[in-house]
């Protein structure tokens, strides 16, 4: 597990593409932090935080694309998948690579924390918290991401398919507002991405809000590696 | 023994690609898989290394089934695929590193890798990234990557396939020598490449197992009878008639016309007898000219149809 890991991350950054990336992602990120932070003279990292998870919204389907999609091209997963390690050895993996490469982005909120500090007191604990709500929100996209590129070798189609399907999840709560029918309302507010998300950016930790995104996460990497046992009987 | 495959059926949808295949394999053979493209070799060897599954039958390695315990299984096995799965942005020493780790070998890592190294003679592009690589380097890395941990089951899957003919003779005696150390499965739609290397053929059509022998035995039954193909000009039937006439001839067959006005027959003596100079000289004083005289040597295609037809018969 830990190699697989290691060459994706090794990978990842050995392409442009990661430092476009991050790149971008900081740029974003530094924009929401002097607008609503620095310009209002806050201390307020929570509409960093929201603004964040909207990025995010972009950048992981950018990420987790080349996944499993280009090792299904070049034919390298012939290697993985006769190799002596198990489906799961292979999946967690790659899905922890991404969340290394994931956290290594949104790390620049601990770096606006420690700026705020300077000037005024931050609540670390609400801090620590919002980032640990970014990484259960981004690792269960991360999971669908992943899942949709062991669906395809093409890497532009796993992208579009994620971008449009963490969309679709973004927008539930929009959906659910004007839903009439109480019980599918409920359902959509149930499985919104955002929703929940939001009451990390309100610094609560709530149990059952990292249940639910650990469900989410490990769900799709059970999908995963559903897809490469069906696809050997296919 | 060391490879199981029992009854073995693969099915792609409606496609029927291996059907009922059943061998074995012992340590220490050296195992050529021949047959045309789409015969199903490569879906035999991706069900044997456990990329595939079957869809009825069981394979297992070294006493352990490949479906059931796979991770014991693949222990067992270096497979280097038809397209060798290379991460082309790696350099040559990340990725027999990567390999070695993902295979999690417990072999002094150094001294094993530089032995690979030296036995594929890739020792020169060790630091290179494989991006850069030939063609024949690419196939030298699989190999390389194939053969990390020591396997005592080798499966190459076409090895030889785009190489130039110096490359082919090297990949071969590499072939050679690794089959003195395990077991290796390998596959060819190339005949003399099967002769050069095996010591056992299996012959594969449409998912069939038609012939299991050595190739020394297997060419011997086959092209084995030792027919004539004659080239004469003249009378179709004045020929045909000197031909018959010939003692220890059991049939002869007109192919055609060739060369515009050459009749070609086909000779088939009634046992192992060379009739080369018998027919020359009946020709010769039957007033014919003989312009062409060979013994028939059996393609690949020919083998097969022959193959076929000797399965139908029984």
């Amino acid at each position: 597990m830990a190699t697989i890991l290691r060459r994706e991350i090794r990978a990842y950054f050995s392409s442009p593409i990661g430092y476009i990336l991050l790149a971008a992602f900081w740029a974003l990120a530094g924009w929401y932090f002097y607008v609503s932070v620095l310009m209002t003279a806050t201390a307020e990292l929570r509409n960093v935080y929201n603004a964040m998870g909207t990025i995010s919204i972009f950048l992981i389907p950018m990420m987790t694309m080349r996944l499993f999609s280009e090792d299904k091209r070049l034919k390298t997963e012939q290697a993985l998948l006769t190799a002596p390690i198990s489906l799961w050895e292979l999946v967690l993996g790659k899905f922890l690579s991404s969340m290394c490469i994931y956290a290594i982005n949104v790390s620049i909120v601990l770096v606006y924390g420690i700026t705020v500090s300077i000037f005024s007191k931050v609540e670390w604990p609400v801090t620590i918290g919002l980032f640990i709500g970014m990484m259960m929100f981004g690792g269960a996209m991360i999971a669908i991401g992943m899942f949709i590129s062991s669906l395809t070798e093409n890497q532009i189609i796993a992208a579009i398919g994620t971008f449009a399907v963490l969309l679709s999840v973004g927008i539930l709560d929009n959906v659910a507002k004007i839903v009439d029918n109480s019980l599918i309302k409920a359902f959509l507010y149930a499985i919104s991405f955002n929703n929940r998300f939001y009451d990390f950016t309100l610094g609560v930790i709530q149990l059952k809000d990292v249940v639910f995104f650990l469900s989410v996460m490990f769900l799709f990497c059970y999908f995963t590696t559903r897809v490469f046992e069906r696809r050997r009987y296919s | 023994m060391l490879v199981e495959v029992d009854h073995v059926t693969k099915r792609y949808g409606d496609k029927l690609a291996v059907d009922d295949l059943s061998f074995s394999i012992d340590q220490g053979e050296v195992v050529g898989f021949l047959g045309p493209n789409g015969a199903g070799k490569s879906t035999t060897m991706n069900m044997i290394t456990g990329y595939l599954s079957a869809t009825e039958g069981n394979i297992s390695i070294a006493g352990y089934d490949i479906l059931e315990e796979p991770i014991e299984a693949k222990k067992h096995i270096g497979y280097l695929p038809e397209m060798p799965p290379l991460y082309v942005d790696m350099t040559v020493h990340e990725y027999l590193d990567f390999l070695y780790e993902l295979k999690k070998c417990k072999i002094p890592r150094r001294q094993h890798l530089e032995e690979i190294c030296e036995a594929v003679r890739i020792t020169d592009v060790f630091e290179r990234v494989i991006r850069n690589l030939s063609k024949g380097y690419r196939q030298r890395v699989g190999l390389a990557g194939a053969l990390i941990g020591s396997p005592e089951l080798l499966i190459l899957d076409e090895p030889t396939v785009g190489l130039d003919p110096q490359q082919i003779i090297e990949i071969r005696s590499l072939i050679k020598e690794l089959g003195s150390k395990c077991t290796v499965i390998l596959s060819s739609h190339i005949l003399s490449e099967i002769e050069a290397v095996c010591n056992r053929v299996l012959v594969i059509d449409h998912g069939r197992l038609i012939a299991d022998d050595s190739p020394d035995n297997l060419s011997k039954n086959l092209s084995g009878d030792a027919s004539v193909h004659v080239r004469v000009l003249g009378d179709e039937e004045g020929i045909r008639k000197t031909l018959v006439s010939l003692p220890k001839v059991k049939e002869v067959v007109y192919n055609g016309l060739k060369e515009e006005s050459a009749h070609e027959f086909r000779v088939v003596p009634e046992e192992r007898v060379d009739l080369r100079s018998d027919i020359a000289k009946a020709l010769v004083n039957g007033g014919f000219d003989v312009i062409g005289l060979r013994f028939a040597e059996m393609t690949l295609e020919e083998i097969f149809l022959d193959l076929i037809a000797k399965e139908d018969r029984e």
